[in-house]
């Protein structure tokens, strides 16, 4: 997975039955319908019987309302709400190991420091980092770093949820 | 109560009145097979898994009910994909059980192990591989819900055989433990109020409007309804191939089958509309031909209970989620006693086309083969009341399409969505087994004859006496019809030979009843004595004209206003007067 923004997307959260086999229906049917998705991420809802899958899919070539309708034909999925960007609050984890040797440490430390990102591994002569936040955030800092030799990335999907109204 | 998994799988079945189950047995699905004996449900042992797929096919089609297929894991259940994928296609119920190695053999590729829920995935509405021994009655209760319900469709069952030999607590979930067992499932069927006003408005402003009447009529059971709205608002009605019968023939507002093999007036009623009151019916490629190019001026209404066909294909105007008969019920109520437009203009160009391009085959002629055509025309005519008429694929399901007369819903049992041969001689038996009352004809072609013709076997032994005409015409008709039409006649392996096999002979071994006919005086006194047979299948080879081809024809990827008609209608311009 190289970009998560650029092209017009939006995240569908979706509330499927914590049954097993669910996860490939979902992405068989994508298979299957030709449907194309930037990432996917699934976790444990609050509620022991449900897991939740976020989607995000690129608007330009995939039809939001097919998808959708499609999905709502799988039996084992309960719920779908559409995340527009606008609307929603969308965060996404990002680590990566940087072939950093002792001349060039200090300035991925500077952007670590600028991205307010994390080394969570070190050694002479690499370092791991972890950056959470806004998938375009992340986006950058992906291309700041690649120059000094990304080793190995890896990326989680980006989550989501609707922005609380704030009341006036 | 306690009891096997088996007993359990077959008091469920009882529970869900399922009359009968066509099936095989083998290793995985043994112990289900032992509870059989001594059950009320009846069990017709099929000689190959995919008779029994299409015989559960062609019961429910006649019945409504979903049809129930048993076979066990493997080969069994990959023999069991084909019909399923013809059951998604043409939304037909069946519960299928399937046999399953034992859980602790899951994953290791154990003997006649194959991942059947993963192979059926994308062909059914839902699947289950059963884990827990105690949830077995919930999930055959699930399965028939679900099958039956919202759009209908094949659901399938993998049981492992331990589950089946597990001891559980027997317990008949209620209504309320079903619904409640299913967060994810809620079909909507009544339709959005203001999208019926909206619907009401357009068909009461129409100039041109048409009824597009698809499988989803039969479906809803809404033939009735459908007939109610066309007679009301006095609109002309196209049934699509999975429609026939879901609006009578005889109806003066009939205008029979539209699409790439429909009769001029219902392709080129659709191409003028301004108006498609678009019933159960899902804008599939063999009726709209190059969609950019289909029904252009038309305003579009659309009811389907899948909410996904809508604008999946055309966008709708006025898109309408819900139960066909339900919202046609109340469009009706909505249109009221309100005068309709006057739209004799739209009737006189109707009743042209019909007129002008009526179906059209050439005489026969001393000497040829049997026309084709004519083996239906006679077959129509002789039929008795109420006959059931079941086809395979290729040309002669096109022919018997055509020129049969359907009066009356569930007559008509056909493959459209997924065109397979060999459907027509095991959906024939299942249809029979439903509708024991009535006379049940399948129209077949020699391809398709060859590739599930065994299933007479199991006719004849379980005394079901179904009745199979031939329409030999010695090749892969269908495939020979498109070499000769866009491939320059260069025919390559089309060719079938008109008496390897001796179809009497074989049909004989299977113990039917055979005749052939070659003269065309013969036609009607064999059909007579086919009709007067009743204890046990006939079969008869026509021997057909290979060069008569299926038209009107839209060619693939064509605009429906290119059809091609008959070459003898052809000479004079056909444009449309607009
Ligand atoms: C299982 C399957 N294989 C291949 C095809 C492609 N196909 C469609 S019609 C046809 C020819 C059918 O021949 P026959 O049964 O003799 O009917 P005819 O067209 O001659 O009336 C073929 C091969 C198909 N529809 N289904
Ligand atoms: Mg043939």
């Amino acid at each position: 997975m190289t970009t998560s923004s650029g092209a017009q997307h939006q995240t569908l959260s979706v509330l499927v039955e914590n049954r097993s086999g669910v996860l490939a229906r979902v992405s068989g049917m994508f298979a299957r319908r030709g449907f194309n998705i930037i990432s996917l991420a699934v976790a444990p809802s609050d509620d022991p019987r449900f897991s939740r899958i976020n989607l995000v899919i690129n608007v330009e070539e995939t039809s939001v309302e097919q998808m959708t309708k499609q999905l709502f034909k799988l039996v084992n999925v309960v719920k779908i709400t559409e995340l527009h960007p606008s609307e929603a609050v969308e965060r996404e984890l990002l680590m990566l190991t940087v072939a950093a040797g002792a001349n060039q440490r200090g300035e991925v430390m500077e952007l670590v420091g600028i991205f307010e990102a994390r080394i969570v591994d070190v050694s002479p002569a690499a370092v791991t980092i972890m950056l959470a936040g806004e998938p375009d955030r992340l986006d950058d800092f992906e291309d700041l770093i690649r120059p000094y030799g990304i080793v190995e990335i890896q990326r989680t999907g980006r989550v989501a949820l609707p922005k609380v109204r704030k009341a006036s | 109560m306690k009891m096997t998994g088996a007993q359990a799988l077959v008091k469920s079945l009882e529970a869900e009145k399922v009359e009968v189950i066509f099936g095989l047995p083998g290793g995985a699905i043994l112990p289900a097979y032992d509870p059989i004996l001594d059950s009320p449900i009846r069990h017709i042992l099929v000689r190959h898994e995919q008779g029994a797929g299409h015989m559960a096919e062609g019961y429910a089609h006649v019945t409504g009910r979903p049809g129930v297929a048993m076979v066990t894991s493997g080969p069994a259940a990959t023999n069991m994909v084909t019909p399923l994928c013809d059951a998604y296609m043409d939304s037909v119920p069946l519960v299928v059980i399937t046999g399953q190695v034992s859980r602790s053999f899951i994953g290791t590729d154990g003997f006649q192990e194959c991942d059947t829920v993963g192979i059926t995935r994308s062909v059914t509405k839902h699947n289950e591989l059963v884990m827990d021994p105690a949830e077995l009655p919930m999930l055959v209760r699930q399965a028939f819900h679900l099958a039956s319900t919202g759009r209908p469709g094949p659901v399938l069952l993998d049981v492992p055989k331990d589950v089946l030999q597990a001891e559980i607590d027997f317990y008949w979930p209620s209504d309320e433990d079903v619904a409640a067992s299913l967060p994810g499932y809620k079909p909507t069927v009544k339709g959005h109020p203001r999208m019926i006003k909206e619907a009401a408005r357009l068909i009461s402003e129409a100039q041109r409007p048409v009824i597009y009447a698809g499988g989803g009529i039969l479906k809803a059971r809404a033939a009735e309804a459908l007939r109610e709205l066309a007679e009301r608002a006095g609109i002309p009605v196209v049934t699509t191939l999975m429609a026939r019968g879901a609006f009578p023939d005889d109806h003066e507002l009939c205008l029979g089958m539209p699409g790439m093999h429909g009769n001029y007036t219902a392709i080129t009623a659709l191409q003028q509309a301004d108006l498609l009151v678009t019933l159960g019916a899902r804008f599939d490629d063999r009726v709209t031909g190059r969609v950019d190019a289909f029904a252009p001026h038309a305003k579009v209404i659309h009811v389907d209970i899948d909410p996904a066909e809508l604008g999946k294909i055309r966008q709708p105007d006025v898109p309408i989620v819900g139960d066909c008969r339900q919202v046609i019920t109340e469009i009706v109520k909505a249109l009221g006693d309100a005068p309709q437009p006057e739209r004799s203009e739209w009737r006189a160009m109707i009743s042209g086309w019909q007129e002008r391009y009526p179906l059209h085959y050439d005489p026969y002629i001393a000497g040829d083969a049997l026309k084709p055509q004519q083996v239906m025309e006679v077959l129509r005519d002789s039929a008795p009341e109420g006959t059931i008429l079941v086809s395979g694929v290729g040309q002669h399901q096109m022919w018997a399409s055509q020129y049969w007369k359907f009066n009356e819903p569930y007559t008509w049992v056909n493959s459209g969505g997924l065109g397979t041969m060999g459907f027509s001689v095991p959906a024939a038996i299942g249809a029979k087994v439903g509708r024991p009352d009535r006379t049940v004809w399948a129209v077949d072609g020699d391809g398709c004859f060859q590739m599930t013709a065994q299933e007479l076997v199991t006719a004849s032994s379980e005394r079901i006496p179904v009745k199979v005409a031939i329409l030999n015409n010695a090749y892969l008709g269908m495939v020979r019809q498109w070499q000769e039409m866009f491939y320059e006649e260069r025919y390559s392996e089309v060719y079938l030979s008109p008496d390897l096999p001796d179809y009497v002979k074989w049909a004989e071994a299977m113990g039917c009843a055979a005749f052939r006919v070659e003269d065309p005086d013969e036609v009607e006194p064999t059909i007579a004595k086919a009709n007067s047979i009743d204890d046990r299948p006939v079969v008869i080879d026509f021997r057909t004209d290979a060069r008569e081809k299926v038209f009107p024809m839209v060619p693939a990827g064509a605009s429906n206003d290119d059809v091609v008609v008959h070459p003898a209608q052809s000479t004079s311009t056909r444009k449309v007067v607009q």
